[in-house]
C-alpha cells in the first residue's frame, strides 16, 4: 500500500471516530448509543487479538483470557479502593503481568503455534472453572466477593479521577470508549512503525533469519504479546464498567470463539479488519437475537467454517485485493502469517 | 490399608477417564496431525446418542459400547468429507474450521434436545472396600480404557489396515503409488478417531449427565493430555494421563477438585516448558 493511501487510511480513522464521539450522539437513541459502546468496547478487544496474531504471528486461542482478568481486576479494585483511576490501571497492569509470566513459559520453551494456540485456550478454561468456583463467602479480595458463578454485580463505573462522586454518564462513556479505541488503534500503527515494531512483523515473516541477524526472537514475541494482554485488559476493565456487572461467562470458550471470528472476518494482518469484523459480526448477533429463532452458537460456527475455507484472508485484504486489480492490471497478494507445522 | 487402596483406585480411575477422553483426539492428531477442537462435541455427541438409545428402549450397554460409538464415528466420516479433507496440511486453519464445528454442533443440538441436562442412571452399584464405599461403575471405566489401548495397539501394529494407514500417514504418495487410497484412509482414520471419542463420551454420559456444552468441560484437558503425550499415539497419551491423572487427582484429594484442575494445568505448563515436544519425544521414542 503507497504511503498516501496509508495517511488517507489514517486520516480517515480520526475523522470517523471524531465524528463518532460528536455528531452521533445527537442522531441516535441512548439506548442505540449504549449497544455501540459494547461494539466499541468490543474492537479494542479484537484490536489486541488482530496485532498479536496478524503481526506477531502469535496465535493466541485464549484472548478472552487477559479480557476476564481485566474485567475481574477492575472490578475488585474499583471496590477496594473507591476511585476509578488506580482500578482502571490496575486492570492494564494484572493481565500484562499474567500474560508476561504465561508468555515467557510458552516462548522459552519454544513450543509451535499450534501448540501455543491450544495452551492459550486451556488457560482460559481453567481460569473459567477457577472462577465459576468461588461463590460463597469465603471467596472475596478484600471488601470484593467474587461471586462465582453469579458473577460480581454493581461495580463502580468510571469517575472522574480523584473525584470518586463525578460518575460518568452513558454518554460520556461512550465518548470515552470511542477516543480508547482510537487512542489504541493509532498507539499500535506507532508501535508497528517503531523499531519494536518492524522487529516483530519480520519475525512473524521469518523467524530464523531474524535470529541469525542477532535479535532474540523469544524477547520480541513476549513483547508483543504482552502488549497484546494490557490492550485486552484495558477493553475488559471498559467492558465491566459497560454493564457495571461482570461474570466467569467472560472467560469461556465462546467469548475467544468470537474473538478468533472477528478477526478471522475482517482480515488477519490489518488493524482495521478486525475491527470491521467485530462491528459486523456483533450486528449480526444481536440482531438474530432480536429475531430469535436461530441460535448465535450455530450461525457463529458456520460463519467461522465458511471463512476458513472460502475467505481465508478476510474481508479487508480481500476487498483491498478486488480494488487492487481494478486499478492496476498486477494484483498484489498479501500473504497470511506462515505457520510452520509442529 | 483400606483407604491406600482407595486412593489407588481412585488415581486409576482417574487416568483411566483422561486416557479415554484424549486418545479420539490423539489418534486423529498422532496419526492426520489434525488438531480437532470439535473434540469435546464429539464426546457430546457420544453422550446424547448413549442416552436418545437408552430412552428408546435399547439395552444400556449397546447404547454405550456400540452405538455412540457407530454415530459419532460416522459424523466424523461426514465432516471430515465436507470440510476436514479441504484443510489437511493448513494446521491453523483446520483448528479454526473444527473451532467453527464445535460452535455449530453446540447450537444444532441446543435447537433440537434443548439446553437442559439429559441423565440415565448409571448401572452396576457399588462395592465396599473397608469402611469406603466404591462404584462398580468406574471399575468399568478402567476396564474400557485398557481394552481400547490394547484394542488400538493390535489395530495399527498387527492388522492389514494398522500397516496401510500408518504408511500412508508417513508417506502418503508413496502409499498411493502403492495401491492405496490416502483420501479413504483419512477418512476411516478420521472416523476412528471420531468413533473413539463417541465411546467415551457414551461411557461418560450416565456419570455426568449430557449438556449441550459439556464438551467444554472435557476438552481442555484432553489437550494438554495429547501435548503433554507428543507425537506417539498410545505410548505418548498413556504416559501423559497417567502423570496429568495421578496429579489431578491427588490434588483433588489434598484440596478441592478445582484446585485438582489447576494442578493439572500448571504441571501440563511446566511439562511443555520442559519438554516442549512432549513425553514420547524424549522417551518411548519410535513406539506407536
Amino acid at each position: 500500500m503507497s504511503t498516501f493511501w496509508n495517511r488517507a487510511g489514517l486520516a480517515a480513522f480520526g475523522l470517523a471516530a471524531l465524528a463518532a464521539v460528536l455528531v452521533l450522539p445527537q442522531l441516535v437513541e441512548a439506548f442505540t448509543l449504549m449497544e455501540l459502546t459494547v461494539y466499541v468496547v468490543m474492537s479494542i478487544l479484537a484490536l489486541s487479538l488482530g496485532f498479536i496474531w496478524g503481526f506477531g504471528g502469535i496465535l493466541c486461542f485464549g484472548q478472552a483470557a487477559f479480557f476476564g482478568l481485566g474485567a475481574y481486576t477492575y472490578a475488585v479494585a474499583v471496590m477496594n479502593l473507591g476511585d476509578s483511576t488506580g482500578a482502571v490501571l490496575l486492570a492494564v497492569l494484572i493481565p500484562a503481568v499474567f500474560a508476561a509470566v504465561l508468555g515467557y513459559f510458552m516462548f522459552w520453551g519454544r513450543i509451535s503455534d499450534v501448540y501455543l494456540g491450544v495452551i492459550t485456550l486451556t488457560v482460559s478454561l481453567i481460569l473459567f472453572n477457577l472462577v465459576n468456583s468461588t461463590a460463597g463467602d469465603a471467596y472475596r479480595i478484600g471488601s470484593a466477593p467474587l461471586g462465582g458463578f453469579n458473577g460480581i454485580p454493581s461495580i463502580p463505573t468510571l469517575n472522574v479521577p480523584g473525584q470518586p462522586e463525578l460518575v460518568l454518564d452513558p454518554l460520556q462513556m461512550f465518548q470515552l470508549c470511542v477516543v480508547t479505541l482510537a487512542l489504541v488503534y493509532y498507539g499500535l500503527r506507532w508501535l508497528l512503525a517503531s523499531r519494536f515494531g518492524r522487529v516483530v512483523v519480520a519475525i512473524r515473516e521469518n523467524e530464523r533469519r531474524v535470529e541469525l541477524l542477532g535479535y532474540d526472537a523469544r524477547k520480541y514475541k513476549l513483547g508483543a504479546f504482552v502488549v497484546g494482554g494490557a490492550v485486552a485488559g484495558l477493553a475488559g476493565c471498559l467492558f465491566a464498567n459497560w454493564g457495571a456487572f461482570v461474570s466467569p461467562t467472560i472467560f469461556g470458550l465462546a467469548q475467544s470463539a468470537q474473538i478468533i471470528i472477528w478477526v478471522i472476518v475482517g482480515g488477519v494482518g490489518t488493524l482495521i479488519g478486525p475491527i470491521v469484523g467485530c462491528f459486523l459480526i456483533q450486528w449480526l448477533t444481536s440482531s438474530l437475537g432480536a429475531f430469535g429463532g436461530l441460535n448465535a452458537n450455530l450461525v457463529l460456527g458456520v460463519v467461522l467454517v465458511a471463512f476458513v475455507l472460502l475467505v481465508p484472508r478476510g474481508l479487508v485484504p480481500t476487498g483491498r485485493a478486488l480494488l487492487a486489480r481494478r486499478r492496476a492490471p498486477t494484483v498484489r497478494v498479501d500473504r497470511l502469517p506462515e505457520t510452520k507445522a509442529a | 490399608m483400606d483407604f491406600a487402596l482407595v486412593v489407588a483406585l481412585e488415581v486409576l480411575s482417574a487416568v483411566a477417564g483422561l486416557l479415554l477422553i484424549s486418545i479420539g483426539l490423539a489418534v486423529i492428531f498422532g496419526m492426520m496431525r489434525v488438531i480437532n477442537l470439535a473434540h469435546g462435541e464429539f464426546l457430546m455427541l457420544g453422550g446424547y446418542a448413549t442416552i436418545t438409545a437408552t430412552k428408546a428402549g435399547i439395552n444400556i450397554w449397546l447404547s454405550i459400547l456400540v452405538v455412540a460409538p457407530l454415530v459419532v464415528g460416522l459424523i466424523g466420516v461426514i465432516i471430515e468429507r465436507c470440510v476436514v479433507r479441504f484443510l489437511y496440511g493448513r494446521m491453523v486453519d483446520t483448528m479454526l474450521a473444527t473451532w467453527g464445528l464445535s460452535l455449530l454442533l453446540i447450537g444444532l443440538v441446543t435447537t433440537v434436545f434443548g439446553n437442559t441436562t439429559a441423565g440415565i442412571s448409571s448401572p452396576l452399584g457399588s462395592m465396599s472396600i473397608g469402611q469406603y464405599k466404591l462404584s462398580l461403575y468406574t471399575l468399568f471405566i478402567v476396564a474400557v480404557a485398557a481394552t481400547v489401548a490394547l484394542a488400538l495397539y493390535l489395530a495399527f501394529k498387527r492388522t492389514r489396515f494398522g500397516l496401510v494407514a500408518r504408511g500412508t500417514m508417513q508417506n502418503a504418495d508413496m502409499a498411493a503409488a502403492l495401491g492405496v487410497s490416502p483420501p479413504r484412509v483419512y477418512a476411516v482414520t478420521f472416523g476412528i478417531g471420531a468413533a473413539l471419542a463417541g465411546l467415551a463420551g457414551g461411557v461418560l454420559a450416565p456419570i455426568t449427565g449430557v449438556v449441550p456444552t459439556i464438551g467444554v468441560a472435557y476438552v481442555a484437558k484432553a489437550f494438554i493430555t495429547v501435548i503433554g503425550g507428543g507425537a506417539s499415539v498410545l505410548a505418548g497419551t498413556l504416559s501423559a494421563s497417567t502423570l496429568f491423572g495421578t496429579i489431578n487427582q491427588l490434588a483433588t484429594f489434598l484440596t478441592t477438585p478445582v484446585i485438582g484442575e489447576v494442578a493439572l494445568l500448571a504441571a501440563a505448563i511446566v511439562l511443555v516448558r520442559l519438554l516442549p515436544q512432549g513425553i514420547t519425544h524424549r522417551f518411548f521414542r519410535g513406539s506407536l
